[in-house]
């Protein structure tokens, strides 16, 4: 289903990366991610997920393989919101755009939409101590937001909010990506989270962390909410947890 | 950030206003000043009434000069003009060199921190030698001062500085290298250079530190502008030069006044940088109780 005349957004090829320890954390990893696309990497603690996304945007240099990327303008949500506590919440959001040299005047109003965006408009001037965990996560989500990035990273953004809070997250953010239709990486323990979000999910083995297995989600955008209960959504997920109950093996 | 289930039932005003779930309750309920101002107020009382105890029931009249009772050191002490006078002269001299102690110590420690803080390698080399300095007992090279600075004001500022500056460089070091690792890889990910990640991680992730390093120093330097001015008899005469007048002079209630009135001195000076810090840094961290 993927439209494959545009050269994707981020392309691993053969990927491997030995840390200087010794740990072999990634073995001969391959995947595209296009436009348009949300690809979500399930796979078990410690098998090299968050070690994928930071080669991907460069925070790490991979031992081998080749990674092609545009690396101007990448959005990366990591697993804790690293809010600035001494910044508001305005303030947090307007990061990104400072550290671009955003003339002052417009910096402002791209926060402001990004802040409307995730729906935590009336909390600009709330510092990060009286933010709930969720708020939180939107905030990180907002400040990401503010450079309309065309690759966007998550590295499991939602895994330490509560069930409910998760949920109204990922419908936010599968909001977000119908609105933008960015390329999306997420890294996520959650299968059903990765199965309502993805166009396609891709199973890790334990470490050292290959691709076993590779899913197409069939379920057309916008999807609503109730989808988590159609009988093929749970069918789907019930294959995924096969295929990652092997990966543990 | 935990999230508890409430028992009680949310109501609709409430789930309009929070996008998720509860953020953290905000105030606590603050006990009354009745019950914060007591319990001192009682121990005070408590200690004046052995101090009392001390002069008239433990000491003959022949040695009461050693503990004077509370109401003569206030009227020899406090409630004499003249004295007074003395005394809150020498409180100025001694709160001015303490200041200026203090101004060098802190120039001088952020640079030594900030530098420490952008190269391993230089915070290896420096760190021993910071250490035997902190180490080095200030009345060992006492001489060696007055040798150099002579007897006077610069010796005197001199000791104020080297007391309160272990404090401040370890703090504000300690500060300068506290931010989370996230924050770095966001000014990674978007090309920020060693300046740029100075002024908005670094130093706003040291702030805290740096107020309670800047706290425990400013009381070192009061106490190193007395030691200065007691060591070094030369120039204004501040509060060190009158304790050591008053005990030659075996002016007891003189030396408890003086003694009481340099304690006042570095409780303000606390205070104060408790106050500062609050303005500066308390609406973005929590409390933390002592502090
Ligand atoms: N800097 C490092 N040095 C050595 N080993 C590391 C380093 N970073 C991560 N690892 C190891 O690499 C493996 C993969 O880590 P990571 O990518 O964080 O896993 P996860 O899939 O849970 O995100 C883990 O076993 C981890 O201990
Ligand atoms: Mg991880």
């Amino acid at each position: 289903m993927a439209a494959n005349t545009t050269a994707p957004t981020l392309s691993f090829q053969n990927i491997s990366m030995q840390f200087p320890d010794g740990t072999q954390a990634i073995a001969d990893v391959s995947f595209d991610v296009a436009k348009g696309e949300f690809v979500t990497v399930v796979g078990p603690s410690g098998c090299g997920k968050s070690t994928l996304l930071k080669i991907a945007s460069g925070l790490l240099n991979q031992t081998s393989g080749q990674v092609e990327v545009d690396r101007s303008n990448i959005g990366y949500v990591f697993q804790d919101a690293t809010l600035f506590p001494w910044r508001t919440v305005k303030r947090n959001v307007e990061l990104l755009l400072e550290l671009h040299n955003t003339p002052k005047a417009d910096r402002g109003n791209m926060a402001q939409r990004a802040i409307d965006l995730v729906g935590l408009n009336g909390f600009e001037n709330h510092y990060p101590k009286s933010l709930s965990g969720g708020m939180k996560m939107r905030a990180s989500l907002a400040r990401t937001l503010t450079l309309k990035p065309p690759l966007l990273l998550f590295d499991e953004p939602f895994g330490a909010v509560d069930e409910i809070t998760r949920e109204h997250l990922n419908e936010e953010t599968l909001k977000l990506f119908q609105q933008e239709r960015f390329a999306g990486l997420f890294i996520t323990h959650s299968i059903s989270e990765a199965v309502f979000l993805s166009t396609r999910v891709l199973v890790m083995s334990a470490r050292p962390g290959r691709i076993v297995a590779s899913f197409d989600v069939p379920f057309d955008y916008p999807r609503s909410p109730e989808l988590r209960f159609d009988p093929a959504f749970a069918e789907l997920a019930g294959h995924i947890n096969q295929s990652l109950r092997g990966a543990h093996a | 950030m935990t999230t508890t289930l409430r028992a009680d039932p949310v109501t609709a005003a409430e789930i309009a206003v929070l996008p998720d779930d509860a953020p953290p309750a905000q105030a606590r309920k603050r006990d009354g000043l009745f019950a914060i101002v007591y319990p001192p107020v009682v121990l005070g009382l408590f200690t004046i009434g052995v101090w009392y105890f001390i002069s008239y029931r433990v000491l003959d009249k022949k040695r009461r000069f050693l503990l004077e009772p509370p109401h003569l050191v206030w009227k020899r002490g406090f409630a004499d003009r003249e004295v007074l006078k003395e005394m809150s002269s020498g409180l100025l001299v001694t709160g001015k060199v303490a200041l200026w102690g203090l101004g060098i110590a802190i120039v001088l420690g952020f640079t030594l921190a900030i530098i420490m803080s952008q190269s391993k390698l230089i915070e290896r080399a420096v760190f021993p030698y910071q250490v035997m300095l902190q180490a080095t007992p200030i009345l060992a090279i006492t001489p060696l001062i007055g040798f150099w600075f002579g007897y006077g004001l610069n010796s005197k500022i001199f000791i104020a500085a080297l007391i309160s500056l272990f404090p401040i460089v370890v703090n504000t070091l300690f500060g300068l290298t506290s931010a989370e690792q996230g924050m770095h890889d966001m000014l990674t990910l978007h090309n920020a250079g060693r300046i740029t990640r100075l002024r908005k991680v670094m130093f706003p992730a040291a702030l805290p530190a740096i107020f309670a390093g800047l706290r425990i120093s400013a009381g070192l330097s009061v106490i190193g502008a007395i030691v200065g001015d007691f060591l070094f008899g030369q120039g204004d005469v501040g509060i060190g030069q009158l304790l050591k007048r008053y005990a030659n002079l075996l002016q007891g209630e003189k030396l408890l006044a003086a003694v009481i009135l340099s304690c006042l001195l570095g409780v303000f000076v606390f205070v104060s940088f408790g106050w500062l810090n609050n303005r500066v840094v308390g609406r973005w961290t929590t409390p933390s109780r002592g502090k």
